[in-house]
């Protein structure tokens, strides 16, 4: 499976050398071609603002909307998770959303980075295989999820805010699990692809 | 909200906002108007100063913190977040930009230093600092006192981009002998480089410094954007480039463009096209006062 990491600005080298150690050779996405020749895909953290400019200067927007709409799993991590979600608050007027999952999500909901902050998160309360034990998630100017769809399985969350959802074939973190060592979530994400 | 596992401003929380600004564009901006143009531009955040490294240099006298009120009104204006510049050595001015909620505090060289022998004791702060350095000895020094990102300084203010890719150079440089030496030779570095061995022997394992390297002090052009960025930058900071060219809003595009597409030169030539006059730019031979000496 070719696992392809939006590299268009933020953390997209983070993320690729967490695919390269659990075992996917990851695929830079710049361009359309680059994307038509990935079977999933990561979206990074970063300024949503400014991938999403760039999003369209590479003409990878329709495309990007065409393949999520035929499944393309992907999985969103911060910026990420907002260009994905169908509403987002707070974000720029012109700010164009993918709504490839259906959730509200308010950008840089949790504050400033002063309020960025680490915390323990309990993926599906603790009671999955391989989940006995906390991940440690890095919040960074983070989105806080407002409203989850009906069909949105919530694997985590942090103070009653949902952290790490899922619905379909879109899996979404407001935190940055390739900030840390701990490689469950990606692995996660590689198996369901 | 109680959560008493959660905790604030630790490394991971601090380096990881500049994870989060890689192959992106920081620009200098004095006003809100400037700001909300950087944002519309692409820019991953945005420096509030009161006057750009090029205006300093010509006004000369102490440059120093901007006014809150000024920092308030560019943090108003836009989404992204917002640095700000503090003197070096100049802590207190520090704790007012920490509790302004500002993202990210530069301890510049572009100010006037405040103390001849030391910088901010970076680790007392919850907000993240932002460092410039001149070699790989500076850049660590830097690093033990809590910076969590690098910049190399290059020289504010000139638009000429010599001294920044001497400075890239150096610490590229340097790291890639580190990691060819043997664990003896260390010793030897962390006493020529008056730096910590730990920190040494870290970049001999991983190759890289612990924290992220951006690239400032006289980008002017795409063109600049993507040989630091190819030099080893993992960012840029344009200062004067951007508002004191002809025509600032496509000559800040045309940067974030050329900064995601820093490899290919057809992008490259694509964006560089009709952009207008360059900030004019000086000659560093030619110059009163250099920015990057300050600072050690």
């Amino acid at each position: 499976m070719k696992v392809g990491v939006l590299a268009l600005q933020g953390a997209f080298a983070r993320h690729a050398a967490v695919l390269t150690d659990v075992g996917v050779a990851p695929i830079e996405v710049r361009t359309p071609e680059h994307l038509s020749g990935v079977d999933a895909l990561v979206m990074p953290g970063g300024e949503s603002t400014t991938m999403s400019m760039l999003l369209d200067i590479a003409e990878l927007r329709q495309p990007l909307a065409e393949r999520l709409a035929e499944g393309l799993p992907v999985f969103g991590t911060c910026a990420g998770m907002i260009l994905l979600a169908s509403s987002v608050a707070d974000g720029r007027s012109d700010q164009e959303s993918l709504a490839a999952i259906d959730m509200d999500v308010r950008r840089n909901g949790y504050g400033r980075q002063i309020d960025s902050f680490e915390a323990d998160v309990n993926v599906g309360g603790g009671g999955l295989p391989g989940w006995d034990t906390p991940f440690r998630g890095v919040f960074i100017r983070a989105p806080v999820v407002e409203r989850v769809g009906d069909g949105i399985e919530v694997l985590a969350s942090v103070d009653d805010n949902p952290v790490l959802c899922r619905q379909g074939h879109v899996m979404v973190a407001s935190f940055h699990p390739e900030l840390t060592a701990d490689r469950r979530i990606h692995e996660l994400f590689v198996e369901s692809a | 909200m109680n959560d008493i596992t959660r905790s604030t401003g630790t490394q991971l929380v601090k380096r990881g906002l500049a994870e989060m600004l890689k192959g992106g564009v920081v620009m200098d901006v004095v006003n809100p108007e400037q700001a909300r143009i950087a944002e519309d531009a692409g820019a991953v955040a945005v420096m509030a100063l009161e006057r750009v490294p090029s205006d300093i240099r010509r006004d000369g006298g102490v440059a120093r913190m901007s006014d809150p009120e000024m920092i308030e009104g560019i943090k108003a204006a836009v989404t992204i977040p917002v640095m700000a510049k503090v003197r070096i050595g100049h802590f207190a001015e520090a704790q007012i930009i920490q509790a302004l909620g500002v993202d990210y505090v530069d301890e510049s060289e572009v100010l006037t230093p405040a103390d001849e022998a030391h910088h901010i004791d970076k680790w007392a702060f919850d907000v993240p600092f932002v460092c410039g350095a001149t070699n790989l000895g500076e850049a660590l020094r830097r690093i033990s006192e809590g910076a969590c990102l690098i910049r190399s300084k290059g020289e504010a203010g000139t638009g000429n981009i010599v001294e920044a890719v001497r400075h890239l150079r150096s610490i590229m440089g340097d790291i890639g002998r580190i990691t060819k030496a043997d664990s003896a030779e260390l010793f030897e570095w962390a006493k020529r480089l008056q730096s910590p061995l730990s920190l040494v022997q870290e970049i001999a394992e991983t190759g890289e410094l612990p924290v992220p390297m951006f690239c400032a002090g006289g980008i002017a052009t795409p063109a600049d954007a993507s040989l630091v960025m190819q030099l080893g930058a993992q960012s840029v900071f344009v200062g004067s480039g951007i508002f004191k060219s002809d025509d600032p809003a496509p000559r800040a595009r045309a940067i974030v463009e050329a900064t995601t597409n820093f490899t290919d030169p057809v992008i490259l030539g694509k964006v560089s096209r009709g952009l207008g006059a360059a900030m004019p730019g000086l000659e560093i031979d030619t110059l009163e006062t250099r920015l990057a000496d300050r600072g050690w």
